[in-house]
This record gives C-alpha cells, structure tokens and sequence, in this order.
C-alpha cells in the first residue's frame, strides 16, 4: 500500500481487507549519557513511524550495537528503557541482534497494524487544511549546545521529556477526524517533512514562524551558532521551492529546519477537526499548535510567513 | 591578531574555539574553516558576541576576519 516512492514514515501491506501491517526500523547513536533515557528515547523514536502511519505497534526487534568495553549495566539499562517504552505502547519487544561496533547504538525494528481504511500517509494535504503540530522544535540545535557545553543538562529536562513521550496519544486523538495528512517530524525537519506532505498535492503549506512551538533556548542556541550541519542540509534542500518573509528571523528558520529526534506528529486536516484534535489533546495535557495552512498552489511549494 | 585554524573540525568545534579565543573581548580575530556549517556557525557566533566578519574565500577554506563592532 505504501512503499519508497513517497519517502513515507514506514511501508505498508495490505494482508487482507481488514488488516494492513506497517514495517519500519530506526536507530541511532547516544545523544544523552543517561542510557535509560537513550532507550526511552530510542524506541519512542522508532515506534513513532507507526503511529506516523495511523497504525499501533503490536511487536518490535531491538536492534542493538555495543563497544566491547561498554558495561552490562550501561548495556542492561538501554534495553530496559526500550522495554519500558515498547510496555507503555502495548508493543512486545520478541527479541532483537546485537553486534560489535566502536558506535553504540540502539533503535527498533517495529510491525504495526491498522485497518486499510485507517492508514495515514505523509501526503496528500488539501487545500482548506490547517497544520497541527504536536511537539515544540529544537531538538538538533539544544543537542548541539549540549555537545558544545554552552547549555545545561538541567536547562533541557522539557526536551528530554518530550523525546521520551510516545506519540500514542497524539495518534489516537486524531482517529476519526478528517486527517489528509500525518508524519512525524524527524530528521528533514519541520520544513523538509512539510515539502513531503505539499507534494503530490496541487497546494502550497503557509507556516506561521510565529506561532511554531520552540523549545526554551532554541532561539538563543541558534543565534549563537548552534545549528546542527542537518538543519543547513534541510535548508538546502528546501531552498528551491521555499519563500521566505523578510521579517522571519534567521533563528526562526534554522528552527525550522533544525533536525528532530523523537519529534511530534504533524497533520494536515480541515479547520473543524484541528479544533477537535487539539481540544482532545487538551483534555490529556497534551499541548498541540496550528502552525499554518494549506492553500491552492501558489508559485512556492512552502511559504515561511510572521 | 588571535588566529584560530578550524579547518578538520566539525560543528560544533570551531563555534567552541572561536567563543574561547573571544572571551578576552579582543578587538580583532582571525579563524579558518573549511565547510559551510562551520562557517555558518561561526558568523552567528560572532555577530552575536558583537563582531563583524570580512569573508575571504581561498579553494575550499573560508577564512573570516572578525573585528570588534
């Protein structure tokens, strides 16, 4: 049902005409030496892609490579916050492989299920939309700053946590609505997952760069020149079919491109059923955003507006 | 002048040695990098601690002449 052509979050299989399984696998190196919160984050990050696609995750495989010199326990408390995650999403982690590598790293491979009927896909946003986005951005650039030491560990617990918050209950505050479009916001950055979901449609997606969620000290970090070399490429590669405003400030862009890690959900759906999704979230303390619109195309595929 | 050769270092390594040649307030600093992502850092960093920068540009190798503004 889904494959490659559409850089979607995870391929898709139709195995009868009421069950579709959804396939995807992430993983990565450290980017915090807690290794608990890694494996929290980790797996929070790997069975995204599932919820990306309208789906839940009913089994996962760790994936798991270790420096020979790293400890049982460091090892013990990766899988253990994997574990935890995969619990909390009612996901069974049935195994895994680890290897040797002079880079640890850990991720899932996951299998999830969803009615046919119930898939979403990264594109295909309608003109009338609005964009609803469920996490504050900054990730790449607070974990540049962090890299660097020119922020705390203490001043980016709000990121933290969000990186370990599944995106299961954003997911299923959106079943049942109109949703055009759905993708979770990872590596391309906001604007490189937008360009996704605006292509194949005839529309134009209008980001309001005041009104995007920032985490604290993403602004100050990116001034300051801690833009990972992702967020540039991102910018780069958005470039050709993106206009700017000249009152955007060059932080709010690098925001905008800024690579996350266990990012939020982001959807495109009619204004009546963004009201209902972010009052739905609401109800579970879940913040969420309208960050834009969809418009007929216009002469850019995206527009970063104040 | 102080002079900072970062070419070799990836990000956010030149942005760490540029804020250290600059914590004395010099008037003028000189630093080379070699990739876009350096370069882009480094003049955030440095319009941000209040220098300018005069760019010169020599094969792959940028080299950024920051004086206090």
């Amino acid at each position: 049902m889904v494959g490659f052509d559409t850089s979607d979050d995870a391929c898709v299989y139709r195995i009868s005409g009421d069950l579709a399984m959804i396939q995807t696998v992430d993983f990565f190196p450290p980017m915090v030496d807690d290794p608990y919160l890694f494996g929290q984050i980790a797996a929070c990050n790997a069975l995204s892609d599932v919820y990306a696609m309208g789906g839940e995750p009913k089994l996962a495989l760790n994936l798991l490579c270790v420096t020979s010199c790293l400890g049982k326990e460091v090892v013990g408390e990766i899988l253990r916050g994997g574990a935890d995650k995969a619990l909390e999403a009612g996901c069974t982690i049935s195994g895994g492989h680890t290897i040797e590598d002079p880079v640890p790293k850990y991720g899932l491979s996951v299998t999830g299920f969803a009615h046919p009927s119930e898939i979403l896909r990264n594109t295909g946003a309608r003109q009338g939309d609005v964009v609803v986005l469920t996490k504050p951005l900054g990730t790449g650039i607070l974990l540049t700053a962090l890299k660097a030491d020119f922020i705390e560990m203490e001043q980016c617990r709000e990121m933290f946590a969000l990186m370990a918050t599944l995106n299961a209950a954003a997911a299923q505050a959106a079943r049942g609505l109109a949703v055009h479009a759905c993708t979770d916001i990872t590596g391309f950055g906001l604007l490189g997952h937008l360009y996704e979901m605006a292509s194949g449609g005839d529309v134009t997606i209008r980001i309001q760069a005041g009104r995007l969620p920032l985490l604290p000290h993403a602004q100050e970090m990116a001034a300051m020149g801690m833009v990972p070399g992702g967020a540039y490429r991102n910018l780069e590669y958005v470039k050709p079919y993106l206009a700017v405003s000249p009152q955007v400030s060059r932080e709010l862009l690098d925001i905008a491109g800024d690579p996350q890690t266990s990012g939020g959900l982001c959807f495109a759906l009619p204004e009546e059923d963004a009201r209902r999704l972010v009052q739905r979230l609401a109800r579970r303390n879940i913040p969420a955003w309208v960050v834009g619109d969809v418009t007929a195309a216009s002469s850019s595929v995206l527009e970063l507006m104040t | 002048m102080k002079e900072i050769d970062a070419r070799g270092l990836s990000c956010p390594q030149p942005v760490i040695l540029l804020k250290q040649a600059l914590a004395d307030q010099p008037q003028t600093c000189k630093i080379w990098v070699d990739h876009p992502t350096a370069r882009e850092n480094t003049l955030r960093f440095a319009a941000h601690a209040g220098y300018k920068a005069d760019i010169l540009e020599q094969g792959g190798d940028v080299c950024l002449t920051l004086s206090k503004k």
